[in-house]
């Protein structure tokens, strides 16, 4: 991969969704992935989805580097996202999964699946190339949505709970995994999650978001030294796994 | 954002203690049942043992059926190419309404609804209004254009979009409503502009049911008998199709009749097949 500066990025989300007020403002470094974590219903996704553009903002702005691109549709922010139990396209074995992003570019078939090949195999995914995603186990269709959504080449990556929808037994390997790919991808990475083992793995910094507010942010260690509300203290309290 | 953890498993037990249906049933509600079924099964099987099996490829040769059976197969063909080029943006458009105001969700429902209940020989007389030769838009196109549409073969194609349109439109619509709008999203952040989501994501997610839709309004079009007559008329060759000819058979000559008439039983029965094996699994099994 070529390793060029990448840049960092700037969300300022501001959106009224369902009752719900939700406002987090936040820079992302390069390098240094950020965990938003938070209680169920707390707008974490929608965090994410706003900086992807799959949801409008009502105010505020996101930028990667200096382009701002809060203007711009979601094809056009040159943003992975990988979500939540995948959304792997079913009617398309792994490798078309892969080369789906070379394909909307423009091309062939042929080339787009060529350029899908090394991801397949940086992702161990050759031998699973024809299997279409029903037949994945949930840590293969995780390769898969993560090769998927790197493929595009984004500036930007975000991680929709990545591990809910694994089975316990094979969380810890597979978080082990996710790390070394994203510590690979480089650029600025942000991990929405409900588990501080999840965050500890994955990111460097921490960004407590309830209620639709940020109540806390830093490091797991800021964290467990001074929590600023009581639900931070109970998470870490209750994460053993 | 769902809790995490592994799915239940579902087991047994709790299914087993239901009574299974079609267990006990009181007898007079099965004698009605058996009423029924025999209705509905006793004239096709009169048919079959009525049919003239020898003469059959004599008549089924003659030059009126063989006319009847070209033209029928391809207006309903063209009526179904039609239907989905028309209906497939319509069912879209309607499985996205779910967002609007009621009253003109509902406005879109009814029109779309209204050719599945309405007589066809009142869409046959309602399409001679508005296409006629003095008709609505039908005076402007004679005047102007010197375009004659009714007792045409574009006519008949016409009349045959008229009723099987709904079919397409409602299957290719439960399809749409059914398929995981994420798909499209994870499409969009993959670089795909709308119309590539939609032809590469969400046509193929939904390809089952616009098959289903398509081959259901094909065997709609090709029975289509009382907007034809009343709007295309019956000009052999022109408009006369299979169901007109086998009904104006039997004034002259039932067996002839009867052959069309297992033509398009046989058509029917290979269109069943088709959907169960293939695009309803409900009905599978």
């Amino acid at each position: 991969m070529t390793r060029m500066p990448r840049p960092v990025l700037h969300a300022d989300v501001h959106v009224a969704r369902g009752g719900l007020h939700v406002e987090a403002a936040f820079d992302v470094t390069p390098g240094h992935p950020l965990a938003v974590i938070g209680p169920n219903g707390a707008g974490k996704s929608t965090v994410l989805a706003a900086i992807a553009g799959l949801v409008p903002l009502d105010a505020g702005g996101v930028s990667i580097g200096d382009r701002v691109i809060d203007g711009l549709p979601p094809e056009a922010r040159r943003i992975g996202v990988v979500f939540q139990d995948y959304v792997l396209f079913p009617h398309l074995d792994v490798r078309d999964n892969i080369a789906f992003a070379a394909r909307m570019r423009g091309g062939s078939r042929a080339a787009a699946r060529a350029a899908a090949e090394p991801w397949l195999e940086r992702y161990g995914l050759t031998l699973l190339a024809e299997r279409f995603p029903a037949e994945l186990s949930g840590g293969q269709a995780q390769r898969v949505a993560l090769a998927r959504a790197l493929a595009a080449e984004p500036e930007v990556l975000l991680l929709d709970e990545p591990m809910s929808a694994l089975d316990v037994e094979v969380r810890a390997e597979m978080r082990d995994e996710l790390a070394t790919h994203v510590r690979e991808f480089g650029g600025a990475t942000v991990l929405v999650t409900h588990s501080p083992a999840d965050a500890a793995a994955l990111a460097d910094s921490v960004l407590v978001l309830e209620a639709g507010r940020v109540t806390q942010r830093g490091t797991l260690a800021d964290l467990r030294a001074a929590p600023a509300t009581p639900y931070v203290g109970r998470m870490l309290a209750a994460s053993h796994d | 954002m769902t809790a995490p953890g592994p799915r239940p498993v579902r087991t047994s037990p709790a299914r087993r203690r239901t009574p299974r249906p079609g267990g006990r049933l009181a007898w007079p509600i099965a004698a009605v049942a058996a009423i029924a079924l025999a209705l509905l099964v006793l004239p096709l099987v009169s048919l079959v043992l009525r049919a003239p099996w020898a003469d059959l490829p004599r008549l089924l040769a003659r030059e009126s059926v063989l006319q009847a059976l070209v033209l029928s197969f391809g207006t309903a063909l063209a009526a179904t190419a039609l239907c989905l080029v028309l209906g497939v943006p319509l069912a879209a458009v309607l499985a996205r309404a779910s967002g609007w105001p009621s009253l003109p969700r509902r406005l879109l429902r009814a029109a779309v609804t209204v050719p599945l209940v309405l007589p066809p020989v009142v869409g046959g007389i309602a399409l001679l209004q508005f296409l006629g030769r003095r008709g609505v838009v039908g005076g402007l196109l004679d005047d102007r254009f010197g375009i004659t549409v009714p007792f045409t073969t574009g006519a008949v194609v016409i009349a045959q979009v008229f009723v099987a349109l709904p079919f397409l439109v409602f299957a290719v619509e439960g399809a749409l409503r059914t398929a995981d709008r994420r798909t499209e999203l994870a499409a969009a952040t993959l670089g795909a502009s709308r119309w590539q989501v939609f032809r590469h994501v969400t046509l193929p997610l939904v390809a089952p049911g616009v098959a289903a839709g398509a081959v259901l309004c094909f065997s709609r079009a090709l029975g289509e008998f009382g907007a034809t007559i009343t709007f295309a008329g019956s000009l052999p060759g022109v408009t006369r199709t299979l169901p007109i000819a086998s009904y104006l058979a039997m004034q002259s000559d039932p067996d002839e009749a009867i052959a069309l008439a297992l033509l398009l039983l046989a058509v029917s029965i290979a269109v069943l097949i088709g959907l169960r094996d293939r695009w309803l699994p409900g009905v599978r099994g």
